[in-house]
């Protein structure tokens, strides 16, 4: 009797029966078709159009307490702006009334002696007040409506001839996202987080089914070796991931109009490489979970949750408390974003690339050696 | 082989000193303690014992899936720890569950282990065509094996694993669940392999009957090896112990509890009209009738012994060297008010639907009070369905149901009241102790106080539950948790109770405690419907229906459904042989 334990190589014939039957499942089971492409068509459709950080048809209440030409020709202003939806009260106490039941975000009102106040500087020629319940929405209101004010303030100064008494002129210029579109700048990370959420989950999940199912029990004992299992796991669902990352990279552009400034190339190798290491995750996570359900939740708690907050894709990296900044390092998203956002909106620039790219690839490895290292035929 | 000693490859498993625990909460739960014996080659071997046993703990450390404590454990000459590769690639395994892929075709599940098995591409179609011959499956290749039959799926799995004949082949439980026609296939295929290739054959089962076509048992209990021989080697020693008594009708029950707990007594058990009685000591009827202060209009005849009956006697001995009770307790239950004559549960017409399938379509037929009625089929046959619509947990989609007079359609929770209900498996809740179960039950079922109290003592002590009060549900044996079930289900006195596969899996002494409430249940008048896959069990209940895909292929005592429905020239048939014949009959008109 010849001893087996040489032949330790792979199979071809049996990786590729495990990846066929993979295959099939996939095409036969709508829920991981379901992850892959209706799950992020659905997330882009929401964080695309739902999900804004800009102010926009921001509903104003305006008050004119003395209609004269100077206070009809600014609040005009407001009405020609696409931020605003303004609606007209005949005096501040409706209008703090509208306020209070949330018709409207803030109230700009011109005094009675708007006009001969406009260019003294000792008293506040309009007054303005703002919703802060949203802290975030109010300061973006407040911005526009000083806008608009300095804006109309310094057409007034030059048609009448007037010196502004405005000692320095801002001048902005923003870079990168020129037309300051959030959602130029939340699509690409929301890549990120959905690639997370297809990598991790569904191949937590499948690999949990195949426990719940018994199937696992009858698969390992067969010549097959646990190094086949892996990557008759890894392949399917690594291209299924790469099909998700596709539609998701085309909607970003077509539908949303995001800029594409780098190289596809690149796009391609930096996600294959974080898809690696969302699948790794996926594949430790099922190791863990016994069942599909409870791999589902913790998919959904150490994949998706920190890829969401702590990845920079929303919230900024570096104002966050310096332990948690020391967490973001684990978050393999936090890598991949950067390295999205920069594709996307700024091009190739290779020093940010390289180090981002580096640090997925680190990770990958790590992943992969943990799940050789627990990955064993035996059933505990 | 008494001469010289057998060499090494007589013997495809040898097993010296293996111990296996698991851990489960605080508790260590020893699976197999200190086992050694020999498995042959070239033969069926049958691993034989309840749930807990330990027989999936030793096939799946056979197959290397599991590494023991402690002892050696050899598989076709290999170590089965440190050189399970080499196990791996000479034996096969079907675990207990459905180990096929479900959304897979029957083709695509052979393909794939075909390909993990190596098996080269042109080789592969002469085999289907004799598995799938074998297997009756051809029809059947396009099909998903999820929309296969719980018979079909079996033999699929056996298909899969003999692919590429394996040395040996290690199944757990194939038979479980499955109809008995299905089953017979599966064991002509099993044998069919073990004469045309040589291939040594382990399989677990919990029916006792299929003990009978091992060529060799080892019988097992709580870990330990209660013995090992020719399924004969067993109980041949206890002819001469056995006697069918027929007595008169209605006093069956009476009879057999006073026999059951008598110290000379083996095993008394109720099988239709009759009570089969084994004792301890051998002798003639007319002993058997002074001994036991039989009346005279009780008809004793001698009868053969079965495997099962040296099980029970080996069972009682180790329990008592454990000193354990093997007596078995009664229950006391109040008289149900009204006459044996009263239909309390009524069926006519009744249907259920799921989508365009009908799980249950078209079953009529009535129980009157006081009876154990039994619903007997394979898996899939609508018993758990019916049964669902009779205690108003699932509407019926068409059809009449009365149960205690009520119209079930219309006043549900007032028919309620009156019955109690044990779900499938284990349906209590497992993270509480026996008394909060109690507890909680009692209070379910709205009783409060005093009552209370009283009720949960009761349970306590009738089902012996009063040492485990404090142990958390989810630790106690399944013996236990079976009782605590019960007594969970008559905290309100039901008149009524339905039983859904209450002995699957437990010893058969556990068993017959179990009967052995129902039946001081019944005396008391309360009517109890039971299902079961256990054909033998069926002989418990004073009248069964056959059920199989929906419909009532026939209803009758045991004795009659017997007499009607046998193999030709089979004498004495069991009600195994009966639904065999049944389903024949059946399928050929």
């Amino acid at each position: 009797m010849t001893s087996l334990r040489n032949e330790s190589s792979l199979s071809r014939m049996r990786l590729k029966g495990l990846i066929r039957k993979e295959v099939k499942q996939i095409i036969r089971d709508p829920s991981s078709i379901g992850i892959a492409f209706f799950l992020p068509v659905i997330l882009l459709i929401i964080f695309g159009y739902g999900v804004s950080l800009d102010a926009e048809h921001v509903p104003l209440g305006l008050v004119i307490e003395h209609p004269g030409p100077e206070a009809n020709e600014f609040m005009a202003g407001f009405q020609d702006s696409e931020y605003f939806d303004p609606i007209f009260y005949p005096s501040i106490q409706e209008a703090e009334k509208a306020l209070i039941e949330r018709k409207i975000m803030g109230i700009v009102w011109t005094r009675s002696d708007f006009a001969r106040t406009l260019f003294s500087s000792s008293e506040a020629p309009i007054g303005v007040i703002v919703n802060g319940v949203d802290a975030n929405q109010a300061r973006i209101v407040e911005g526009y409506i000083t806008g608009v004010w300095m804006k109309w303030l310094v057409s007034y100064a030059r048609s009448h001839g007037l010196a502004l008494k405005v000692p320095i002129r801002v001048k902005h210029r923003i870079w990168f996202n020129s037309a300051v579109r959030s959602r130029n700048f939340l699509v690409p990370g929301l890549i990120a987080v959905i690639m997370t959420l297809i990598g991790g989950m569904l191949t937590s999940m499948v690999v949990a089914r195949e426990w719940e199912r018994g199937t696992m029990e009858a698969l390992l004992v067969t010549p097959v070796r646990v190094k086949e299992i892996i990557l008759g796991k890894v392949i399917p669902y690594f291209f299924l991931g790469m099909g998700g990352m596709v539609l998701s990279v085309f909607i970003a552009i077509v539908v949303f109009h995001v800029p594409f400034r780098g190289s596809y190339l690149a796009l391609g190798f930096a996600s294959s490489l974080f898809m690696l290491t969302a699948i790794a995750l996926g594949l430790i996570i099922s190791t863990a979970a016994g069942s599909q359900f409870v791999a589902g939740q913790i998919a959904i708690v150490i994949t998706f949750l920190p890829a969401f907050m702590l990845s920079g894709f929303v919230f900024d990296i570096n104002s966050m408390p310096y332990p948690i900044q020391i967490i973001t390092h684990i978050v393999a998203a936090r890598y991949f974003v950067s390295i999205l956002q920069s594709l996307f909106l700024a091009g190739n620039i290779w020093p940010i690339y390289i180090v981002n790219c580096l640090w997925l690839a680190g990770m990958a490895m790590v992943f992969f050696k943990i799940i050789r290292k627990k990955s064993h035929k035996r059933l505990i | 082989m008494d001469q010289s000693q057998p060499r090494q490859d007589d013997f495809c498993i040898v097993a010296s000193g293996v111990r296996k625990h698991f851990i489960s909460g605080k508790k260590t739960i020893v699976a197999l303690d200190d086992c050694s014996f020999k498995v042959k080659s070239g033969i069926v071997t049958g691993l034989i014992g309840p749930d807990g046993a330990g027989k999936t703990t030793f096939m799946r450390l056979c197959s290397g899936l599991l590494v023991p404590d402690a002892g050696s454990l050899k598989v076709l000459g290999f170590d089965a720890t440190s050189d399970f590769l080499d196990v791996q690639a000479n034996i096969r395994y079907m675990p207990q569950r459905f180990g096929l892929y479900e959304d897979l075709t029957v083709q695509e599940n052979l393909d794939l282990y075909s390909d993990l098995l190596g098996v080269p591409p042109d080789k592969r179609q002469a085999r289907y065509d004799i598995l799938m011959k074998m297997t009756g499956l051809a029809p059947f290749m396009g099909r998903l094996a999820g929309r296969l039959s719980g018979g079909m799926k079996q033999k699929l799995g056996l298909a899969c694993t003999l692919i590429k004949p394996p040395r040996l082949l290690i199944l757990d439980e194939p038979t479980v669940g499955v109809d008995p026609v299905s089953r017979r296939e599966l064991w002509q295929i099993v044998y069919s392999q073990v004469k045309e290739q040589g291939m040594s054959v382990l399989l677990s089962t919990a029916y006792l009957d299929e003990a009978e076509r091992c060529q060799e048992v080892i019988l097992m209990h709580e870990g330990h090896v209660l013995g090992q021989g020719v399924p004969s080697s067993f109980s041949r020693p206890l002819s001469g112990h056995c006697f069918m008594l027929k007595g008169p009708k209605g006093k069956k029950r009476q009879i057999q509890r006073e026999l059951a707990n008598r110290d000379e007594v083996i095993d008394a058990l109720i099988l239709g009209e009759k009570i089969r009685l084994v004792i301890m000591d051998e002798m003639g009827s007319q002993d058997v009738r002074k001994t036991f202060n039989l009346s005279e209009d009780i008809e004793i005849e001698g009868s053969e012994p079965r495997f099962e009956d040296a099980f029970i006697y080996l069972l009682k001995k180790r329990l008592v060297s454990l000193g354990r009770s093997v007596k078995f307790k009664i229950i006391t239950h109040k008289k149900v008010a009204g006459s044996p004559d009263d239909e309390v549960i009524v069926v006519k017409n009744l249907k259920r639907r799921f989508g365009d399938f009908y799980a249950v379509n078209g079953i009529s037929f009535t129980v009157k009070r006081g009876e154990v009625f039994g619903l007997l089929g394979a898996n899939g046959a609508g018993k758990t369905t019916t049964f669902r619509m009779l205690c108003g947990l699932l509407p019926a989609s068409e059809g009449e149901l009365y149960v205690a007079g009520k119209n079930l359609r219309k006043a549900r929770a007032k028919a309620r009241e009156r019955i109690g209900y044990m779900a499938q498996k284990f349906s209590l809740y497992e993270d509480l102790t026996v008394i909060q179960n109690l507890n909680f039950f009692s209070s379910a079922y709205g009783l409060h106080g005093k009552r209370q109290t009283e009720r949960v003592q009761w349970a306590l002590d009738a089902f012996d539950l009063k040492e485990e009060e404090n142990s958390i549900s989810r630790d106690l044996p399944l013996g236990f948790k079976q009782r605590l079930a019960l007594a969970a289900a008559l905290m309100h006195e039901p008149d009524i109770i339905f039983l859904d596969e209450p002995t699957s899996g437990v010893d058969p002494l556990a068993r017959r405690q179990f009967w052995a409430h129902i039946n001081s249940l019944a005396e008391a008048g309360v009517t109890i419907m039971v299902t079961t896959h256990f054909m033998e069990e069926a002989e418990y209940c004073d009248r069964v229906v056959i059920m199989k895909r929906g419909r009532i292929l026939a209803k009758g005592t045991p004795e009659e459904l017997k007499s009607r429905y046998h193999p030709p020239g089979v004498t004495n048939p069991t009600m195994e042989d009966t639904f065999i014949t049944l389903i024949e009959m059946k399928e050929a008109a």
